[in-house]
């Protein structure tokens, strides 16, 4: 712009500018890349250290000998496997409830007209503003009250009531279906149940998908319900086992590393076969589809 | 297209209308009592669950606060006392509500900025940007028990990664989670880590705003800056407001980082990770005084619902919709 010259200096032209803005660019998201990815390296590398590599300083990046034995004395300190076993169970009944019954009433607020809808619908969202502690005290002593404390009822029966969330997230994939489609499945004589069943779930495949994955990881990091409605050890998760283990080995490093990298690897297998599941729920949430 | 799928509509709407007015009317009518019935028992799950585990339960807590009830054996009324208790006669309350504020106040507007940011770098045209996607997603699905293990470990005063990192630069890094002025700035940093899971949200709706705007902008030569507040700022206002309006109800849930990462909920070093919530927590599971718990859940609830109500209002002003396909 001050040059007074027709052709503009190199580091003036487009073409370089954005070659430049690129390069600025990449170098930032690489350095943060390494800020993000360093602490997830840093659980697996002190989970393989002995205890004296982990006290010494300056703190070595790369253990010196592998000590592969930590993930096999931690798992048998403490009953992981009872914990783990809890845990899937839990994790496969909340999955199936969130699935099935959060498709079930998105199908209904999507697809079949009926009085007071909107003004259902606008409930169902506002509950979602509801703190979850708010909540908590009172659901406590209803589930007390039914002698459910100490079992896995409270941890798996209201997955079966439906979720505000999931059922904003499915609704919108459901209202993409052409009510032409669901016309013509009337006309065949199928009716509402069999075409949520045959036509709408497996239409929407990804979208069930999505909300299976999202429970998926809702149930196997849920900390707080089974810290509030389990008290016998062998009934314990992952989660509140980890928690206890702290309190077992104090700050024996290893071994909390190497249970805390099993106990995220079930998550962080899922999260890359099925990443684009999670970005499907963003897309939805945020308003560029539907 | 929307008006050639209208007319479409239009027409067939009227075709029924001639084919339909020879029906006898009640069959109509009981269809549309049968479409009425599906719905009801289509939407039955939910409307079950909101009455018995969300709204019987609300109101009976609201009831449970005017008592003292202990869960055994007494329940008896007591008016106010439950919340004159909480406003004067407990210091822990205001020092709970106090670090409550403090973690929202820092850790909301961080991390939505921090997200955006993120979400505007991680929209460039670059070789490798997928990887680059995962990279900083992955934080956001790593969570729990094991992620807060792991951070105790990195913020450990010696041998801790981040003090280590800090040390580089020539800077003694604090004492973290055992310094009292540095519990809630580290809990603060753990969050940053997990930005990742708020950028998606913005970057799905980044990838919305239309690219001929920018192309417009470049033509009357708009600077990167001022293309990022004119133009990508305006377009993503929903989501903003949306991620402030949940990430404030999540960021006043505060509880589990502070149970975990201190011994068993005493609230850390004098206090300062005694969150609102932990010390409902304690209250309502360590004593067993529900009333006066219940009584600081509403209380939060009326916080929250009116900070809520405050966004919506002042969400008027600022946010945006224009831009984007709307529902």
């Amino acid at each position: 712009m001050n040059t007074r010259q027709n052709t503009p200096k190199f580091y003036e032209t487009m073409s370089f500018r954005r070659k430049m803005k690129k390069s600025v660019v990449l170098l930032l998201l690489l350095l943060g890349s390494i800020v993000i990815l360093s602490p997830v390296w840093w659980m697996i590398s002190t989970s393989l250290k002995t205890p004296g590599e982990i006290a010494q300083y300056p703190p070595s990046f790369m253990p010196d000998s592998f000590q592969w034995s930590n993930y096999v004395k931690a798992w048998q300190t403490a009953p992981f496997t009872r914990w783990a076993l809890n845990t899937i169970f839990i994790t496969v009944c909340v999955v199936i409830g969130n699935v099935v019954v959060n498709s079930f009433v998105a199908y209904g607020f999507a697809k079949i007209r009926f009085r007071g809808k909107n003004l259902l619908f606008t409930l169902v969202l506002s509950t979602m503003l509801i703190p979850g502690f708010v909540m908590m005290i009172p659901q406590y002593i209803l589930f007390s009250k039914l002698h459910w404390i100490n079992t896995y009822l409270p941890l798996i029966v209201p997955a079966f009531f439906g979720n505000a969330f999931f059922i904003f997230l499915l609704r919108q994939f459901f209202k993409t279906i052409p009510d032409e489609m669901i016309e013509a499945a009337k006309i065949d004589g199928a009716n509402h149940f069999q075409i949520w069943w045959k036509l709408a779930m497996p239409l929407m495949k990804p979208a069930v998908i999505t909300v299976a994955i999202l429970s998926f990881n809702g149930a196997w990091n849920d900390f707080l319900g089974p810290l509030l409605y389990i008290n016998d050890e062998k009934l314990y998760t992952l989660q509140i086992g980890l928690q206890t283990f702290k309190g077992t080995v104090q700050t024996q490093w290893h071994y909390l590393m190497s249970a805390s990298v099993l106990v995220l690897l079930p998550v962080i297998l899922i999260f890359f076969f099925f990443q684009r599941y999670f970005i499907e729920g963003s897309n939805i949430t945020s308003g560029t589809k539907g | 297209m929307e008006t050639a799928y209208e007319s479409t509509k239009k027409r067939k709407q009227a075709a029924q209308k001639d084919i339909a007015e020879p029906v006898k009317k009640y069959r109509i009518k009981s269809l549309r009592k049968r479409e009425e019935l599906s719905g009801f028992l289509f939407i039955s799950p939910w409307l079950i669950g909101f009455v018995a585990l969300t709204l019987g339960p609300l109101l009976f807590s609201l009831y449970v606060s005017f008592t003292n009830y202990n869960i055994t054996s007494k329940m008896d009324f007591v008016g106010t006392q439950n919340y004159h208790n909480m406003f004067f006669n407990d210091g822990l309350f205001w020092t709970s509500l106090w670090n409550t504020l403090y973690f929202v106040a820092f850790s909301v507007p961080l991390t939505t900025a921090g997200a955006i940011l993120l979400a505007v770098l991680l929209n460039q045209k670059i070789p490798g940007i997928k990887v680059f996607r995962t990279i900083y997603y992955l934080p956001a699905v790593l969570s729990g028990v094991a992620v807060y293990l792991l951070w105790m470990q990195l913020l450990s005063p010696s041998t801790g990664l981040v003090n280590t990192a800090l040390s580089w630069f020539g800077i003694r890094g604090p004492a973290w989670l055992f310094d009292p002025e540095w519990t809630k700035p580290a809990l603060i940093v753990m969050k940053m880590w997990s930005v990742g899971g708020g950028m998606l949200l913005y970057l799905a709706s980044l990838q919305g705003v239309s690219k001929a705007m920018y192309e417009a902008a470049d033509i009357d030569g708009a600077s990167a800056f001022r293309k990022f507040f004119h133009i990508t700022l305006p377009m993503i206002t929903p989501v903003i407001f949306f991620d402030i309006v949940t990430s404030l109800i999540g960021g006043f849930q505060i509880f589990q980082e502070a149970y975990v990462m201190t011994e068993n909920g005493d609230g850390g070093p004098v206090n300062s990770l005694l969150f609102y919530n932990l010390h409902m927590w304690n209250k309502a599971f360590e004593v067993f005084d529900m009333g006066y718990a219940s009584a600081m859940a509403w209380f939060l609830f009326v916080i929250v619902l009116g900070l809520t109500v405050i966004n919506l209002k002042f969400g008027k002003h600022w946010v945006h919709y224009g831009g984007g396909d709307e529902k």
